[in-house]
């Protein structure tokens, strides 16, 4: 116990039994991290923070809610008006889920265009896509809590897809709503399973950063970590990075949450339920809208729909479309088989990933308008585009594209930018306490 | 092509938040963005309009709307003594109870009391108002396209209609309205409340009075929330500049 690296006798102590600190010390001080992260890598750690923000507000908001057809818009309300600081809380949760998703959206974009996702790393990537249908499921799950107009008819609409499922789609549908209509078995299940889903989150992230410290971070460069001096330790060099991004999202977050808390929202949701009258325009809620708009482009004289129309009605297909665009991501680190990982090598690839993100904000656009011309035909487009990129283009660069040379070590092209005196500085293997 | 592929993606994306905005107006004209005093990132609620908009909310609109998640010690947030608020109270009668002998019983409302809802129930309401359900105004703000300007434009929007334009048996036109047609007769007249500070009780400037008033009923925190938000961000920049330079510090020996 004498030969502990740790001088506090009661933290070795501690540590011979329960290696805590051993682990602590390991896997957020010493964990050799690339040195060349640029910022686009503090996404993920920025999803971590968030998740935490939206448990803990989550677990307040519980403590005043009440999960009944009846009295759940009222007691929002009451959380809203009579709870200390309970429109804080409130308003943090709800613009909370449109952070988390923005940050996750980014998060997954950066790892499409630097390769994250590629060997030895395609597990952490399907933790990753495994993470992003929970959240979506989690997010819906909870909308419908204030039940407000759009929470029952956007759980209304998204409940019934289930039922194009063939033969037991129905029984399905009655098996989610606990009932024949949306009513209050349903609020009950959804409250039930929206507090359950973030801690199967917590658990999956844990996988998920098990996975990360396996080979570590990838970068912006995609090529291995080689040598001792392409790394640095991860404290303090990128706990200060992410702590100054996280300083810079909560500005614009709490710009949101106190001086426009409702501008994300949808009004409509601040009329309580009524399942007699509906809305003109029933729309989810922003970071759905993509998936929405692919659902609702296999109309049955869609040109999209035609080659599958003798196989599945237009509604199952819309289904199955809108799953298989996540589906498709699962598989993404074999579709794509170009051995570089970053498209700052790939210069076709780096086009093509630009307009898979105009293509998504398209999609977007199109989710938020009306099902009516010209918005149909553009979001059967961009839902065509988006397979097609998937599907036929990345499979087809892996062949055909001609990537530029890669450099020899992550060191090499940071010292080509460094200069005589500094690179000699930085060419040790970093140490700080 | 990347700086113009970025380029693209930029104008999609004020689109988007162009397109947003336009999204719901749902057939209606958009209204006119009028100045409010609780507007800005240091708005506050105009207390003269605040008391002046319930006076017009307790003597005209809540012939038929109610406001049910506001209670009547709620007005000592925007300036009524409590003693004014005790009286408020005591002119509307609750049903209470049971008392020992099991009877339900009426009282004068007390500043505790939720605000009494003109009518008892949904079939009530429709019963009195010719067939239409006078909505619940407590979050009309927050739960209309458009907010208080929408309020507003929809208080004032009465007008004569187009001539091939019909409009039904006990309905009115009105501009702002979506389908134009509305079932509330035009609520406010010139002079329909006397004022006490003796402000000029035009129909503009009720309008104005009352959708303050139901601004802050929709939201009861907006000065507190304001306030905050101010200390919040300037002690976030201030931090994070701080941070930056910590990280520079940090940083320097790699560079």
């Amino acid at each position: 116990m004498s030969d502990s690296k740790f001088k506090n006798p009661i933290v070795a102590w501690i540590d011979y039994r329960l290696p805590v600190f051993s682990f602590m010390e390991h896997e957020l001080h010493e964990y050799p991290t690339p040195k060349n992260l640029n910022y686009w890598w503090n996404f993920g750690s920025l999803a971590g923070i968030i998740l935490v923000i939206m448990i803990v507000t989550g677990i307040v908001l519980a403590m005043h809610y009440t999960a009944h057809t009846a009295f759940a818009f009222d007691s929002v309300e009451r959380i809203m008006r009579d709870v200390n600081y309970g429109w804080l809380i409130r308003y943090v949760h709800m613009n909370g889920a449109s952070a988390f998703f923005i940050v996750v959206f980014i998060h997954i974009f950066r790892g499409m265009y630097f390769g994250s996702y590629k060997s030895p790393r395609e597990i952490l990537w399907i933790l990753g896509v495994v993470i992003m249908l929970i959240m979506m499921a989690t997010a819906f799950l909870g909308y419908v809590l204030p039940w407000g107009q759009m929470s029952f008819w956007g759980a209304t609409v998204i409940t019934n897809l289930f039922s194009a499922i063939p033969i037991v789609g129905d029984s399905i549908v009655t098996l989610l709503w606990g009932g024949f209509s949306v009513d209050n078995p349903t609020l009950n299940r959804f409250f039930s399973l929206h507090y359950l889903l973030p801690f199967v989150l917590v658990g999956i992230v844990v996988l998920h950063i098990v996975a990360l410290h396996q080979h570590g971070s990838n970068n912006p460069i995609g090529i291995d970590t080689k040598s001792p001096q392409d790394t640095i330790p991860f404290h303090p060099y990128y706990t200060v990075k992410d702590l100054f991004g996280l300083g810079v999202f909560l500005v614009l977050f709490f710009g949101f949450v106190f001086f426009a808390p409702n501008y994300l929202g949808h009004p409509d949701n601040y009329i309580e339920a009524n399942p007699l009258v509906t809305p003109p325009h029933i729309v989810p809620e922003w970071y759905f809208l993509p998936f929405y708009a692919i659902l609702r482009s296999f109309t049955a004289d869609a040109l999209i729909y035609l080659p599958i129309s003798w196989l599945m009605s237009a509604k199952l297909a819309g289904v199955l479309a809108m799953f298989a665009s996540i589906m498709v991501l699962f598989i993404l680190p074999w579709l794509d088989h170009s051995p570089v990982r970053s498209a700052r090598f790939r210069p076709l690839y780096k086009q093509f990933f630009w307009l898979l993100v105009i293509d998504c904000i398209i999609l977007g656009i199109c989710g938020a308008k009306p099902a009516e011309a010209p918005w149909t035909y553009i979001a059967q487009a961009a839902t065509a585009y988006y397979f097609l990129h998937f599907i036929v283009i990345l499979p087809l660069l892996g062949f055909f594209e001609k990537t530029k040379p890669l450099p020899t070590s992550i060191s090499e092209p940071v010292l080509k930018g460094g200069g005589g005196a500094s690179s000699a500085a930085s060419a040790k293997p970093m140490e700080k306490a | 092509m990347r700086k113009y592929l970025m380029s693209v993606a930029a104008a999609v994306s004020v689109a988007v938040l162009a397109s947003s905005n336009a999204m719901a107006a749902g057939g209606a004209v958009k209204p006119p963005e009028q100045q409010w005093s609780f507007s800005g990132l240091f708005g506050t609620f105009d207390r003269g309009s605040l008391q002046r908009g319930f006076q017009v909310y307790n003597e005209v609109c809540s012939a038929c709307h109610s406001v049910r998640l506001l209670a009547y010690r709620n007005l000592m947030d925007i300036g009524f003594t409590e003693d004014q608020v005790k009286k408020i109270a005591a002119a509307k009668e609750v049903t209470d109870g049971p008392n020992d002998e099991g009877e339900m019983f009426k009282r004068p409302a007390r500043p505790s009391d939720r605000f009494v809802k003109p009518f008892p129930n949904e079939q009530a309401a429709r019963a009195g108002n010719n067939g239409a359900f006078p909505p619940d105004l407590t979050l009309m703000t927050k739960a209309r396209v458009g907010g208080a300007d929408y309020l507003h434009a929809l208080l004032t929007g009465y007008k004569q209609p187009p001539k091939d334009k019909k409009v039904a048996e006990g309905m009115s036109y009105n501009l702002y309205f979506a389908g134009n047609q509305i079932a509330m007769a035009p609520p406010l007249s010139e002079g329909a409340v006397e004022y006490a500070d003796k402000t000029k009780a035009t129909v503009a400037q009720m309008a104005h009075d009352v959708t303050t008033f139901l601004s802050w009923a929709a939201e009861p925190e907006l000065e507190w929330r304001k306030r905050m938000g101010v200390k919040v961000i300037l002690f976030l920049l201030i931090l994070t500049g701080l941070l930056y330079g910590v990280k520079r510090k940090v940083w320097s020996d790699l560079h």
